[in-house]
């Protein structure tokens, strides 16, 4: 049966270097638009958004030209009187978001800023009887948000605050036969749960419960002729894929199974050279979502000019050294 | 990656500041923090609704305009969880009427098949009815559209086994393989069903290993069909399977349909043997492919 692979051709004029400054330039003026229609629909995510620009920026070197003050300003009006946090000012808490607000808070080393007790409990309030956490109140279970509850709390330094055993074992049941993981028991492979399941075990030092083989396997058949890595078979190539995808072969010891020649190749082909920042496929419209994952990836690859990441928390290696959090990785 | 925010609207739109039923309400405009909001650009309509939507929720108001208000702050932005959060907290309230609620999620879902907030509200909703009839035609008129869409899938694992629907879940997949035998999703229901249903017991596996052979015949290069199949037999007890099939699958897997992963099915092979097979004594764990 001649199904065709589905996957993207790379024009000839596709870029092939690393036009970091452009990038850092794209990001510092997104901030600024706020009168762009784009800008206000993404309000309800705004909390990551400002993590993938933040980070973003730190990794290329430029972070001092985003505005700290008023960052954190904007992070403590977004606290709840529950202690979680919402993606803008008025909005519910998520565990999401108070993922994202910690991040950026510990990339400017000022968790001190919120309450930090109080995120503590938040986060520990979400953990049900059989070790899931629910996203917010509303009581949707998906692993994502196990690996949020536990990122967030390590970063925190406050792992102890919840029941590690359950979580890891609600996570376990979340292991198909092929080796990688689903929202929820039963649910499909997917490389961004796999990167939230993966991630969490490491996080909580119990990566031997992964099968390394069976998965490794699974997630560099991802890789498509293009060069670029697909979320799930039958899917097409994109750089956030890329990132979950390049970044769980990391924390597994197997990311010389895939073609980091072609997936670099991939990555900067995303990248446009008018307006700065990456898109998910070539020729696409840029994003800062895309711009943080092309960046991270590049930065797996070994790209030099960037920050090493750390592949777990996607965020520069030295501020989670800094923070004391050592992981071992497989 | 988000859903942007779509133009609406049959007749002529009247914006929220210029109606009389609202005249009591003081709009709130967006704060975002770091600078102040220049002045806008974008859509009139989209502001318009937003302001008045943080006001009714800043002054905590429950009542029909609210809900209604909910509708068009959703329409203009799927996406926003907490316009869904307010709109089930009115409904609840207010005790609305659930199956047409179920009726307007089904049309925002057919708009927005991709995001997690219309499904997750469409759980909640069968959730409060306690009535999923209509959500296996749903979701397979769904997948009709997008064969893999993730929170399709998602909504139908959870409606079968909250509401024990695994009847004929089974010839459903069958369908779906028939149609396209590299639906991923087509297959990872198959082992969904089996496992919570007879499980994995000889017979099935049988059964399960002749089925995924005929697909693999038909299309060699088939991904899911090979992991399906490697789940299947790496999973289980294989002491009563035939050894000798077993044998059969990984060479004829190595040196036939999968050569380009020919190291990975002798692993595989090897640690079978090793595991199961009556002449090999237990070795120490094999290297991996390469
Ligand atoms: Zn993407």
């Amino acid at each position: 049966m001649g199904t065709p692979v589905k996957d993207v051709t790379i024009p000839d004029s596709a870029l092939r270097s690393l036009i970091l400054q452009k990038h850092c330039d794209y990001i510092a003026s997104y901030g600024t638009k706020k009168d762009d229609y784009e800008y206000c629909i993404t309000e309800y995510l705004r909390m990551s958004g400002m993590y993938w620009g933040l980070t973003v920026m730190d990794m290329m070197g430029q972070l001092d030209r985003m505005n700290k003050d008023e960052v954190i300003q904007f992070i403590q009006q977004c606290q709840h009187e529950c202690g979680g946090i919402g993606a803008s000012v008025g909005h519910d808490p998520h565990l999401l978001y108070t993922l994202s607000a910690v991040q950026i808070l510990t990339l400017y080393d000022a968790t001190d800023t919120i309450n930090v007790d109080k995120v503590v409990d938040y986060v520990k309030n979400l953990q049900q009887d059989d070790g899931s956490f629910y996203g917010d109140k509303w009581g949707e279970v998906d692993t994502r948000f196990s690996f949020c509850a536990v990122a967030c709390l390590a970063l925190l330094k406050r792992l102890d605050a919840i029941d590690i055993e359950h979580a890891v074992e609600f996570v376990l049941t979340c292991m198909n036969f092929d080796g990688g993981f689903g929202c929820r028991p039963g649910s499909e492979s997917h490389s961004g749960q796999i990167y939230c399941c993966v991630g969490m075990l490491a996080i909580v030092g119990q990566l031997h419960h992964i099968n390394a083989d069976l998965l490794g396997w699974w997630l560099c058949e991802r890789q498509l002729p293009s060069g670029g890595l697909n979320g799930r078979p039958e899917k097409l190539p994109d750089v956030c894929y890329s990132w979950w995808v390049l970044a769980s072969l990391k924390i597994i010891g197997k990311i010389h199974w895939i073609d980091k020649a072609k997936l670099t190749k991939f990555i900067l082909a995303c990248q446009d050279d008018e307006t700065g920042g990456f898109a998910d496929r070539p020729g696409d419209m840029v994003d800062p979502f895309h711009t943080l994952f092309g960046i991270a990836g590049l930065s797996l690859l070994g790209e030099d000019k960037i920050k090493p990441v750390n592949p777990v928390f996607c965020m520069p290696e030295e501020v989670i050294r800094g923070n004391g959090i050592q992981l071992e990785l497989l | 990656m988000s859903d942007s925010g779509s133009d609406c609207g049959d007749g002529p739109w009247v914006a929220y500041r210029e109606r009389e039923e609202w005249k009591d309400v003081s709009p709130v405009p967006q704060d975002d923090g770091p600078h102040p909001i220049v002045q806008i650009a974008y859509s009139e309509k989209f502001r318009d609704v937003y302001d008045y939507f943080r006001a009714i929720v800043a002054k905590k108001e429950i009542s029909d305009r609210a809900l209604d208000l909910t509708k068009d702050a959703a329409e203009l932005n799927a996406a926003n969880y907490t316009v869904w959060h307010y709109r089930r907290t009115i409904m609840k309230e207010l005790k609305k009427d659930l199956k047409e609620e179920l009726r307007y999620i089904t049309q925002v879902i057919t708009e927005h098949p991709k995001n997690y907030q219309v499904w997750h509200h469409r759980r909640v909703i069968v959730e409060w009815l306690g009535d999923p009839k209509e959500e296996l035609e749903f979701t397979a008129k769904i997948l009709r559209g997008d064969a893999k869409n993730y929170h399709a899938w998602q909504h139908r694992q959870w409606v079968i086994r909250e509401f024990n629907l695994w009847d004929n879940e089974l010839d459903y997949v069958n369908k779906l393989l028939v149609d396209d035998l590299r639906n991923n999703s087509a297959w990872n229901q198959r082992y969904f069903v089996i496992n919570n249903t007879t499980g994995f017991n000889d017979d099935v596996v049988d059964r399960e290993v002749s089925y995924t052979q005929d697909f693999i015949k038909k299309a060699p290069n088939n991904e899911s069909a090979w992991n399906y199949l490697k789940g299947v037999l790496l999973d289980r007890e294989l002491s009563t399977i035939n050894d000798l099939m077993t044998n059969f699958m990984c060479t004829s897997l190595a040196d036939e349909f999968d050569t380009i992963r020919s190291e990975y099915w002798n692993y595989v092979s090897r640690v079978l043997s090793n595991k199961y097979g009556q002449s090999t004594t237990p070795t120490t764990e094999q290297t991996v492919v390469s």
